[in-house]
Order: C-alpha cells, then structure tokens, then sequence
C-alpha cells in the first residue's frame, strides 16, 4: 500500500483507491483479511478517523465486508465490482488526461491513433 | 470521554496581553493540534487550562466542572509540559512508580515496554538524559498515564526522525486502542497534518481558526503556473497568499475549487492546499 500525500484528492479517498488497487493486483485476495484501521493508520501515520472514513467507503460499496470481533475481509465479487467501477473511471482520469498532455506537447490526434496502434500490434 | 470549554479567557502579564478573550470548545475523544507561531501564547492556554497559571479573565471547565484548583478536574488531565519538573537524581524506572502516586492509573508495565522500544534505559537517572531521551520519558509518562486528556507541549523536541516516526505510530496505536481527548501543540506541522482530527490556530493570542481539518484543506486550493496566467484568473478569488519563483507564481486560494480540466486547458494547475503553507499565509502579519 502506498499514498500519494500531494494530490487534490482527500485523504481517505486515496486510501480507499489504494486498497482496491491492492485487491485488483491480487495483493489483498477475495476473501481474505486485509491490515485492520489501527494498522493502516499507524502505517500511514493517519488519523483513525481517515483511515475509518476510507474503509467505511468500501464496505458501503460492497468490496469489504465486516466480521464482528475479526476484521475486514475482502468480498468474493471484490474485483468484479471493481472492474466495473474503474472501466467508468478510465475515460475521465486516461482519455481526457491524454489528450491534455497531448495538446500541451502539441502532439496531434493522428499522432496519438498512430502511437495506440503501434503500442497494440506489440 | 472528556470536554474542555474555553470562555472569554484572558491572560495578562502586567500590560502585555497573552491571551484576550479567547472562547475554544475541545469535544472529547479526538486528536487536537494547537498550532501557533512563537510566542502565540500556546503554552499559556495550556498552562491555563491545567492550573499552573490563573486567568486575568473567563473560565475554563472539564466536564462542566471548574479546573480552578479543583482536584478532580484536574486530575483527569496529564500534562507534558516543555519544562522539566522531575527530581533530578531519581532513575527512570523509579520516576514511573513515582507518577504512579499522583496519576493512580498509571501503567508501569506499558510504560517498562515503551522504555524497551524507544531504548530508554530505566536505571538512568532523569539528568543524565540527553535532550532527546528526556523528551522520550516524557512521552512515556504521558502515554502511561491513563489520564482522559493529554497535552503535549512540543513533544519531539530534540528526538530524531526515528524516534519521532515512532512517537507518532504509537501516539495512533494508543488513540485507538483507548479513544481519548489529545492536544499536541508544535511547529512541526507537516509531521502532524494527517494526524490531526481537529486544527486549532492561535495567532498573537487570539484564535484565529478551529476546525477539522478536512474541512480546512478542502476550503481552498492552490493554484500554479505562469505568473500570468495565475494573475487574471485570481482577479476576483480570495487569496491569501502567493508565492512566486521567476516567472512561476502559486496563488493559494480559499473557496470551491474549479474544475481540474478547465484549469489544465489554461496551463494552470491546481493542488491541494497544505496546512503549513495555509498556516504561514494566515499568521503572516
């Protein structure tokens, strides 16, 4: 798990992108315990509150789940969801930034299709 | 779960003003920092709250009750203060079971382990110590102490960035294990920024902001790029501070944020504001 402290993005949403990016590289599996909120915030030097607050969110979205006196736990269609999430997501944080950086660096659309699909035939 | 409430209190010494009117509620159970410039009058306010010194002026309660020489009150406070009250010749282990007769429920046995950890050494007499490890035992008094609020005054004085990672994750470690009221006063405050529930700013003796800190970093922005382009869009925004390096300005910002996208069209680009950056633009003048 690493945080970016230096982005515009809260706390605990960072913290909440870093567990899923966890469970989608197969570090925390479906099913299994991930490190409890007293480990993350102490790992993070973190307020608990925050490190709850990212947690919280999670659970909300059905990736984690709760075991009374246990811990939390990695749900079993954790990735799926996932997936399904980030695949929205993708537009917005990649195709649009690209074309930003593109247009910064001058570099045209067709430069950029020729690039893709030079990187593809790979 | 312990509350402190601050009213109109003021502190003078002779003409000069410490502290003036100031009015401060400290809700229970969360991580507190008091932030300040030297001489803000932050070691006043603490000194005031656990009775070293008497208020010209207001009043402050634990719990309802007054800390005006009340034993109760006070007895649910531990302070570590920048000052050194210990008997100078007595060992550090036998400093532990001398806390114990002043703090009852001090844990001796969680304050031997932390000596291990942090490597303080318990037959050690107290000025023997060096800067760092009298800080150490400090912190440990403090953390032992079982009492419902603690205030640290600069605890990491003199500890090193091991020792200070370590104060840190244990300070977290304990919060969590027994949820309590924690104000922790310093000027190292991006060490503690994303430790600290709630940011408290004393500024030439008044408050000058208290507020969580979520809510206070996401009050504003930061905003970078060619001194330009930063100057026409911050025409009608409030800012409260810049910073400029060449052509390259940073402007920070308070209001909502504009959108990343619309931003980076402009060559602008847009951060989060950082509380100490905030804290220097605010207590500025």
């Amino acid at each position: 798990m690493l945080l970016d402290f230096d982005t515009t993005k809260p706390l605990y949403l960072q913290l909440a992108e870093t567990v899923e990016d966890d469970i989608l590289k197969g570090i925390f599996e479906e099913d299994a315990q991930i490190p409890s909120t007293t480990e993350i915030s102490m790992n993070f030097k973190i307020n608990p509150a925050t490190a709850g607050k990212g947690i919280n969110l999670l659970v909300d979205e059905g990736i984690l789940y709760k075991k009374r006196g246990v811990g939390m736990f990695v749900c079993a269609d954790a990735k799926e969801k996932i997936f399904q999430k980030r695949k929205k997501d993708f537009y917005e944080n990649y195709i649009i930034t690209l074309l930003n950086e593109a247009k910064k660096l001058k570099i045209t659309k067709e430069e950029i299709i020729i690039m893709l699909r030079k990187e593809c035939s790979q | 779960m312990s509350k402190i409430e601050i009213k109109d209190l003021t502190k003078l010494y002779g003409k000069t003003v410490a502290l003036e009117s100031l009015s401060l509620n400290i809700e229970g159970n969360k991580i507190y920092g008091l932030l300040g410039r030297n001489g803000a009058g932050k070691t006043t306010l603490l000194n005031l709250i656990t009775n070293k010194l008497f208020p010209s002026n207001g009043e402050i309660t634990i719990d309802s009750e007054t800390v005006f020489e009340n034993e109760n009150a006070l007895s649910k406070i531990y302070y570590m203060s920048e000052f050194n009250l210990y008997p100078p010749t007595m060992k550090v282990k036998d400093l532990f079971k001398w806390t114990k007769e002043f703090y009852w429920d001090f844990d001796v046995e969680y304050a031997s382990h932390l000596s291990d950890k942090f490597g303080l050494k318990k037959n050690k007499k107290f000025r023997e110590l060096s800067t760092g490890y009298a800080s150490i035992l400090k912190i440990i008094l403090t953390l032992s102490s079982n009492a419902e609020i603690l205030l640290f005054d600069e605890p990491i004085l003199g500890l090193d960035a091991n020792h200070r990672d370590m104060f840190y994750k244990e300070l977290i470690n304990h919060y969590s294990g027994k949820p309590k009221t924690i104000i922790i006063s310093t000027h190292l405050i991006e060490e503690v920024a994303d430790i600290i529930e709630e940011v408290i700013i004393i500024n030439n003796g008044k408050l000058m902001l208290s507020d969580h800190t979520e809510s206070i970093l996401s009050s504003g922005y930061t905003l970078s790029g060619k001194a330009e382009d930063v100057d026409s869009f911050i025409q009608d925004k409030r800012v409260i501070g810049i910073d400029t390096i060449g052509r390259f300005k940073s402007a920070y910002i308070l209001g909502s944020r504009p959108l990343i996208e619309t931003m980076n069209k402009h060559n602008l680009e847009i951060t989060k504001l950082d509380l100490q950056k905030l804290f220097i633009q605010l207590t500025n003048s």
